[in-house]
Formats: structure tokens, C-alpha cells, sequence
């Protein structure tokens, strides 16, 4: 009997007096792990990038909106009612979970600076807004609580703003921007953060300072909407009914009747995003493992034309004194070698173009352990599955016409 | 002294669907001691290859008795018969048969590959074996590299290599020129008297089975004669 060692050098022999067609054979397989690595890694990125930009809206961000206004009859929708204050943030800052709360007043307005003018969302916030959105500020500084207390004429420019407003590149800290006629001191630049999932440019923005917003602005009291941090993911539903316990409470909503606020939090849009893009993910890798088969198909064909070519070599090796069982096994390792070794470079190859993909198109493309040895252990499965004929085939020649085969 | 072959009304019957049987084999009886030499004769279709391959272990008769080295062989399974063929017998064959690609002594190693034997020994046997047949230094050469003569030499060294008991030669020199033809048959003669290795070929050419001691002639499935090939006849091919 031989063993599988010896077996698998007569069957790295065999492959290596075949070099070229070998490597041909290799290339469906090749390029189906590859394309089975590059796509996988695009999806797991996809993922990273939805998360990203979800967190990118604030990390852990609880946002509560006012109610409706009219709640029968025809009613108008959630937000427009003036139901929430200042007040109700600062209660909820006082929760066990919540790590920061920001109102925010919009008011939309046009700007005048630099002997340019341009319409935009002016936000009034608090200082926690910077903790709250996770947004730094790029250049500058964010205004203080001392100036939110004083209702101090300071803004903050986001950068589509800054590039709107200053287009020669100056410098906009410490110059003035006057917002509905009331001239306002940027004292600081917020950095890029881009689109939102929804699609909105984040960066089209100024922010003031709530309490100045409120006075000089809206000349009300009422805010559009409390943005809340919980402290951690884990809290954010018991962030949010306590949230919807306190208001209820404070508004004095009887039960039965509908609140006149609403509590969202951004964790549900954020699975169901990751979801959609997870399911993207495994259409791509399903795509590429039907090209991971029809390069299996590939080594199935080419071994069934060995096997035919090879007919000879067979039967001598059966003269020799080589079990059916040898044969067999050959034929079975050169397949799962071919196989294998096609994989092992498609990996090589996914690898490359995963960082390629990364590096040129800006995309979090990320190959997992995982997803190269389940590439790896699927190759060699298909060299099992579909060396197994031809090498039953090789095994089970007649020697006697085999070594008389031209 | 055991016989290393003997048979004992021998038949082969080739069922053709839908037509009369082919009858290869009619009930031979043959013996071969160990050291013979012996050719095997006759026209196609005499049965001489039928009888070849029985003899091979590569194929089983209909009826009749084979005992090899003693033992009665044609009950034996596949994998048994296998395993005999790579310790006991070793085969010449008209077209070389040796790998492409591939160099002369791992050639001459693969008998052993098969039989199990380690490589530290299987390189040493290798090279004893190309020794003899006066290869040794063409070693490294692959099959394109060497004459037709030295191939065949190859595979001899590659019969030889596991110390079978019987060698079987099927036309070794059919595609051989006159030079080479007899450089082959030299050498079979040489293993055949200083090593006493036991021969079986099987050839048509009169001049070949020269060599031999012993020439059995095939007819219709019968051995029709079978006689000692006379020393003159060999003293004049030899010189």
C-alpha cells in the first residue's frame, strides 16, 4: 500500500509535468475565490459604512420631537406643536443613562458675511451639542455655557457654510456673519461630517447658541426638538421610556390619551440599515460563489480530460501494482491540489484587490479571517466534489486496454 | 523446486453481446521454473497476449488453474492481485511506457512507490537497478532525452528494480531498430544468466525469441509446440 504522503507527491509530479495546464485549470477557481473575497469584503464594508454613518448622527443619540398639534380633526403632523422647553431637556439631563442633552431650535435664515449671502439651516444648541452629535469642531472653538447663558451673539460655521460664505479661503474666526439682521461672531469652524444616511449635507449649517436663538431669533420659548446621549447602546431603550415617563408626566398626559412628543431613537434605523446592507453583502457572495462552482465545473472538465489523455500512464501504474484505491487517490489530491491551490491564490488576489478597492474608492473594505478560510475549505470541497468522477473513472480503467490506448 | 507459473487447462472466453463468444484461451498447460527463459510465439489471435495478461495478473481466466510461486492466484481479489503484481512480477512493454516528463531513476522508483518501499532505500535500489542495465549515469535524463534503446533499458531497470520473480516482456523490441533490438535482448539474456531472473516475452520475430532458451508457439488458442531453442541458433546471433 502507499501512503498519502507519496500520494501527494505522485500527484504533485503529475500536476508539475503539466505546469501550464495546471494554472490554466487553477483560474476559474482563481478567480472565484477572489471575486468571493473582494465581494465579501465590499459587503463587510458596506456595513462598517452604514454603521458608521448612522454613528456619525451621534453616538447612542436619543432625539425627542413635539407632537402633533391638532390630535383629531386634521391633524398636522409631529412637530408642530410647541409642546417641548428647555425645561423638559433639563429634566431629562437629570435621567440615569442620559450622558448629554442638547435642545435644538431651527430656524432657517439668510446669512450675510463677506459681502456674501446664502440661505441655511441656523440650529440654536447647547454646548453639549459637540458630545451629543459627536462633532468636533475643526478650527476655533465651540461657544461655552457662558455665552449660552448670556445669549452671547457667537456662531459656529459648518463647512458647506464656510466654503459658501468665505469661497476665497480667508479665514472666518472672529469674523462677523449676520444672521436676520442680527450680526453674530463666529468664533469657531465645525469639521466635515458629510451626508447624512438620509442623504441631507450635515455640513449646511450654522450653530448658535439655544438661549440666543430663542431671544433673537424665534422670539419664543419653544424648541424644535431634545437631542439626548445615553451613555451606552445598551441603555437606549430604557433611556427612551423613562424619557416618555418623564414628559408624560411633566405634560400631565393622562393614560390613554396620546403623548404630545414622540421619543426616536436612531439604533432601530441604524439595524435596519445594517440589515438591508447585510443582505446586500450575501447577494454578492452568493454571485461569487456561483463563479466559485463553474471554476470547480472547470477543474472537473479538464481532470476528465486528463484522466482520458493520461489513460496509459494509468494502466502502467496499475501494471506497477497501484490499487484502485491509489489511482483514486492520485486523481482525488491533483484535483483538490489544483483546487486548493487556486484558492490559496485567489486569496492572494482578493486580498490585493479588497486593499486595492479600499485604498482607491475610499471604502472600508475589510477581508476577514473567517471569510478566507471558509474560501479556502469551500475550494477544497470543490476539488473533492468534482475530482471525484474523473479519479473514479481513472480508477476504474481496465489496464489491459488502457496501456494498449493511443 | 515451485514452479513460478503453472497452469493447468487454461481457457478465456470473450463474451461479444449479441454474437458468438470470442475463445481466446482452449485449456493451455504450461509450466516455468525459476531461471527460465522463455519466449512466447505465434501469429495474432493465437491467444499469446490473452495468455500474457493472465499470466500478468492484469487479467483472470474463464477456467482452468493458475498458481504463481505456489499459490493458487486466480481466486484472489483486485487490490491482493495489485499487491502481487508490484512485489512479484515486473513488465516490459513494446512502447517503454515510461513517464514524460519525468526523470529515468524516478522512473525506476515507481514499482516501489507502489510497493511501499521507504525512499531512503527506493534511490539506492534505483540506481543498483539503472547500474545494471548501464544507465546509472543518465540518471537525471528524461524519457526525451534518451534513445528509443535506452528507454527501453529504462524499463527494464524499472522490471527489475523490485526483484520480481517472474519478468514479462510483451514485443520489447517491436519498435526498436536491429542495434537496439539486440542491445535489449543482451541484456535480458545477461539477467536471465548471471542474475537468474526468470523471462517470459512475448514476440513474433524469430530472430528475438532467439535469445530465449525455451520458445512456447501459439496456435487458435493452443500451445502447439514447445522446445528448447537450439544453442547454434544462439551462438549466431550472439556473434
Amino acid at each position: 500500500m502507499i501512503g498519502i504522503a507519496q500520494t501527494l507527491r505522485l500527484a504533485l509530479q503529475a500536476l508539475i509535468r503539466n505546469r501550464s495546464r495546471s494554472l490554466l485549470t487553477m483560474l476559474g477557481v482563481v478567480i472565484g475565490v477572489a471575486a468571493v473575497i473582494v465581494t465579501v469584503a465590499i459587503g463587510t464594508g458596506a456595513k462598517t459604512s452604514v454603521a458608521n454613518q448612522i454613528n456619525s448622527l451621534g453616538s447612542n443619540l436619543i432625539v425627542v420631537i413635539p407632537g402633533s398639534v391638532q390630535t383629531s380633526g386634521a391633524r398636522t403632523g409631529n412637530g408642530t406643536a410647541s409642546t417641548l422647553s428647555v425645561q423638559d431637556g433639563l429634566a431629562i439631563a437629570k435621567l440615569q443613562g442620559v450622558a448629554a442633552v442638547s435642545p435644538a431650535v431651527n430656524v432657517r435664515a439668510q446669512l450675510v458675511a463677506n459681502g456674501q449671502n446664502w440661505q441655511t439651516q441656523v440650529t440654536g444648541v447647547a454646548p453639549t451639542y459637540t458630545t451629543v452629535r459627536s462633532w468636533d469642531t475643526g478650527s476655533g472653538r465651540f461657544f461655552t455655557q457662558t455665552e449660552t447663558d448670556e445669549a452671547a451673539k457667537v456662531a459656529v460655521l459648518g463647512q458647506t457654510v464656510v466654503k459658501q460664505l468665505f469661497p476665497d479661503g480667508s479665514d472666518p474666526v472672529g469674523r462677523s456673519v449676520v444672521i436676520r439682521n442680527v450680526p453674530f461672531t463666529v468664533v469657531g469652524t465645525m469639521i466635515a461630517k458629510g451626508q447624512s444616511g438620509g442623504g441631507q449635507d450635515q455640513d449646511d449649517t450654522v450653530l448658535i447658541p439655544y438661549t440666543s436663538a430663542l431671544d433673537r431669533l424665534t422670539g419664543g420659548t419653544t424648541i424644535g426638538q431634545l437631542m439626548v446621549s445615553a451613555t451606552d447602546g445598551d441603555h437606549i431603550d430604557s433611556v427612551q421610556s423613562q424619557i416618555t415617563g418623564l414628559l408624560e408626566q411633566r405634560h400631565r398626559i393622562v393614560a390613554g390619551q396620546p403623548d404630545d412628543f414622540s421619543v426616536r431613537n436612531l439604533q432601530d434605523i441604524a439595524q435596519a440599515a445594517s440589515a438591508t446592507a447585510s443582505i446586500l453583502g450575501l447577494l454578492l457572495a452568493a454571485v461569487a460563489a456561483v463563479s466559485l462552482v463553474v471554476g470547480g465545473i472547470g477543474i472537473m472538465n479538464i481532470m476528465l480530460v486528463s484522466v482520458t489523455e493520461r489513460t496509459r500512464e494509468i494502466g502502467l501504474r496499475v501494471a506497477l501494482g497501484a490499487r484502485g484505491a491509489a489511482i483514486l487517490r492520485q486523481f482525488l489530491i491533483e484535483a483538490v491540489v489544483l483546487s486548493t491551490g487556486g484558492g490559496a491564490l485567489g486569496v492572494l488576489i482578493g486580498v490585493t484587490g479588497a486593499a486595492a478597492v479600499a485604498m482607491f474608492a475610499h471604502w472600508p473594505a475589510s477581508v476577514s479571517l473567517s471569510a478566507i478560510l471558509l474560501a479556502l475549505a469551500f475550494s477544497a470541497a470543490v476539488g473533492v466534489f468534482f475530482g471525484y468522477w474523473p479519479a473514479r473513472k481513472a480508477a476504474a480503467l481496465d489496464p489491459i486496454k488502457a496501456l494498449r490506448f493511443e | 523446486m515451485t514452479p513460478v507459473v503453472q497452469v493447468r487447462d487454461l481457457r478465456k472466453i470473450y463474451p461479444l453481446d449479441g454474437g458468438e463468444d470470442v475463445v481466446a484461451l482452449r485449456g493451455v498447460d504450461l509450466t516455468i521454473d525459476p531461471g527460465e527463459f522463455v519466449a512466447v510465439m505465434g501469429p495474432s489471435g493465437s491467444g499469446k497476449s490473452t495468455f500474457m495478461h493472465i499470466v500478468g495478473l492484469l487479467d483472470r481466466p474463464t477456467a482452468g488453474e493458475y498458481r504463481f510461486a505456489g499459490s493458487e492466484v486466480s481466486s484472489l481479489d483486485a487490490d491482493a492481485l495489485a499487491d502481487l503484481r508490484s512485489r512479484a512480477l515486473g513488465f516490459v512493454f513494446q512502447a517503454y511506457n515510461l513517464l514524460p516528463r519525468t526523470t529515468a531513476i524516478e522512473n525506476v522508483e515507481l514499482p516501489m512507490v507502489y510497493a511501499g518501499v521507504p525512499a531512503s532505500t527506493r534511490r539506492r535500489a534505483a540506481l543498483e537497478a539503472l547500474d545494471a542495465v548501464g544507465l546509472v549515469k543518465y540518471a537525471q535524463h528524461q524519457p526525451n532525452q534518451l534513445s528509443g534503446g535506452q528507454q527501453q533499458r529504462v524499463a527494464i531497470a524499472r522490471s527489475i528494480v523490485n526483484q520480481p520473480q517472474l519478468i514479462l516482456a510483451d514485443e520489447p523490441t517491436g519498435a526498436l531498430d536491429t542495434a537496439s533490438s539486440e542491445d535489449v535482448m543482451a541484456l535480458f539474456r545477461r539477467l536471465n544468466e548471471e542474475r537468474g531472473m526468470t523471462v517470459m516475452l512475448v514476440t513474433h520475430e524469430p530472430d528475438v525469441a532467439a535469445h530465449a532458451r525455451r520458445l512456447v508457439t501459439f496456435r487458435d488458442g493452443h500451445i502447439v509446440s514447445d522446445e528448447p531453442v537450439q544453442e547454434r541458433t544462439n551462438e549466431k546471433v550472439i556473434a
